[in-house]
């Protein structure tokens, strides 16, 4: 039987469907797994990286492996992808920031403190603000709980949102696109009155109630039912671009796809 | 004037730069670090600095020995331990200032610098903290558009340090592995750039024609060279050697405990270049080191 990871690559393919040609990049084992069986699958336009500095028509499996165990067709280094895949809006990334908050925007920076001298430091905020504002975005959370989406804002807004007090006029915000958050409760998406964040599938066993409890914000119920559960064919391809198993060590005790009843 | 003869060592290189200096430092994380350099700084009495950079254990180690009065990044990171623990020190202990950028804005102030612009607009930074944090201003453009972009100023650098496989006395470098970075960014921004290498060669057009087009930026952006084998470690350089996980465990365990930089400082930086590379277990040790698999 599929497990719950599984079922989130599954998820998260179905989030990066596309009949453009652009750079999809999953930072982590299970975004990065859901890019390649999207590619695999339905949308056969989506570019990807070796992870480092190529790209490549056939996803490169995670995890050991020799070297140079990759065919590229083509070159993709930091500078070009600024300028190719960043700036051009030809990208679709999905990330795992520490804080989201209602209007979408996320927080890789810090926690509490000051500026001058955080509680906690954390990454920086690498490429979020540019990828925020130029291109599609899309978050993985593996432990949906009220910490990661916090009430009110995020301790420091790392990359943009939908939120209108942080709009300055004359800016050019038309390119902020978040399409889903995948977590290991439900899928959500933007698609509420003013960007409001909906619940649009529960995985099996989940209820709303389960994912409010776990939110710090409202969230609409647009519940269309359960998040599938991943094919034959789906599973078959995620086993061959993961064969060390990897993904079974992203989500605490790597539960079923199917949460028993409680 | 010139002789076009860059060679220097890497003490002449570190006695050219000044406390209070903007140093900007190539590489990216965990990658490409022109580490001899950085220890050369670490064993001077240089301080106050400004540091300019995709930040690893360059920034991790001059923040813990003391050397940082501020900071300019985007992210600071070994990548497989993901938080710099000496940085995050540091920034917990608010000990420096920073300049906290998105990675493509900072690009673009190095190429303000390098263009000899005070700024370049972006929208890069709107609807987030980075503008009225780092003290950012907007641009309207004077087009119909009428558009509002933040002006990301120039990252004007007194010096940058690099690190490549192979340069010759006149600074002609060839870089190779996967990827540059943003390398020759850091080297046109700055007034002064020194490079370090594994191999200095006579004339690189008898050494290595075949791979000039590993040939990162033109000799005029190069004030001096000097020959540093395995200069990038503990970070990779490859296809030479990739980075040294058990240098960043032992770096980082140490970061809780004892804790104390002064104490542990000697086994990390080494009282010479000879001595570090020996106590790491010299040039075989370090291009036996795996590349990473990502």
């Amino acid at each position: 039987m599929a497990t719950l990871a599984e079922l989130c690559i599954a998820a998260v393919a179905e989030a990066f469907r596309t009949d453009r040609e652009l750079v999809g990049t999953g930072i982590g084992p299970i975004p990065r797994l859901g890019v390649g069986l999207a590619k695999l699958t339905h949308s056969p336009g989506l570019m990807m990286t070796d992870g480092e500095a190529f790209l490549v028509e056939q996803p490169v499996p995670i995890g050991p492996r020799a070297y140079d165990d990759r065919k590229a067709a083509g070159y993709l280094p930091f500078s070009r992808f600024f300028d190719s895949a960043v700036w051009s809006g030809r990208r679709h990334a999905m990330v795992t920031p520490t804080q989201v908050d209602r209007f979408g925007q996320t927080n890789l920076s810090a926690l509490g403190g000051t500026h001058a001298q955080p509680k906690t430091q954390m990454l920086g905020a690498r490429g979020f603000p540019g990828n925020g504002i130029y291109h599609a975005n899309s978050m993985f959370i593996p432990a949906h709980g009220p910490r990661v989406f916090v009430a009110g804002e995020v301790d420091r807004v790392s990359s943009p949102g939908y939120n209108p007090a942080r709009r300055i006029a004359g800016g050019n915000y038309s390119a902020i696109d978040l399409k889903r958050i995948v977590t290991n409760l439900c899928v959500m998406d933007f698609g509420g009155p003013d960007h409001a964040v909906r619940v649009i599938s529960l995985h099996p066993g989940v209820t709303f109630a389960d994912v409010e409890a776990a939110t710090g914000f409202p969230l609409i119920d647009a519940v269309a039912g359960e998040t599938a559960l991943p094919t034959e064919e789906q599973l078959a391809i995620i086993a061959r671009l993961d064969p060390h198993g990897i993904r079974h060590s992203v989500l605490a005790d790597n539960p079923p796809a199917i949460r028993s009843a409680s | 004037m010139s002789t076009l003869d860059k060679r220097m060592s890497s003490a002449e290189i570190v006695g050219r730069l000044e406390s209070g200096m903007t140093l900007g430092i190539g590489g990216w994380g965990p990658r490409r670090k022109p580490m001899a350099l950085v220890r050369e700084i670490l064993r001077s009495d240089l301080k106050d600095l400004t540091i300019v950079s995709y930040g690893g254990p360059d920034v991790g180690m001059l923040c813990a020995a003391g050397k940082v009065k501020k900071l300019v990044f985007a992210f600071v990171s070994l990548d497989a331990i993901p938080l710099e623990p000496w940085f995050r020190k540091a920034r917990e202990a608010g000990a420096i200032e920073v300049l906290e950028l998105d990675e493509g804005m900072f690009q673009w102030g190095l190429k303000a610098a390098a263009f000899q612009l005070p700024f370049l607009p972006t929208r890069v930074g709107l609807g987030t903290d980075l503008v009225e944090l780092g003290g950012l201003k907007t641009v309207q453009s004077p087009y119909d558009d009428g558009e509002v972009m933040v002006a990301m100023p120039a990252l004007k650098l007194d010096a940058a340090l690099i690190h490549v496989q192979r340069c010759d006395h006149r600074g002609n470098v060839q870089a190779l592995g996967p990827d540059t970075y943003y390398d020759e960014w850091f080297a046109k921004a700055a007034d002064q750039c020194f490079v370090s290498c594994e191999e200095l060669v006579p004339a690189m057009e008898d050494a290595f024609p075949d791979d000039v087009r590993a040939n990162l930026f033109e000799r005029c952006f190069v004030t001096g060279v000097t020959e540093a084998k395995g200069g990038a470690h503990p970070t990779s350089l490859p296809p030479d050697y990739g980075w040294d996980m058990g240098w960043f465990k032992k770096y980082a365990a140490a970061a809780k405990d004892p804790g104390d930089w002064a104490s542990v400082a000697a086994q990390f930086v080494g009282a010479s270049e000879a001595d570090y590379l020996a106590s790491v277990g010299g040039m075989e040790a370090v291009g036996a080191l795996p590349l990473p698999v990502f």
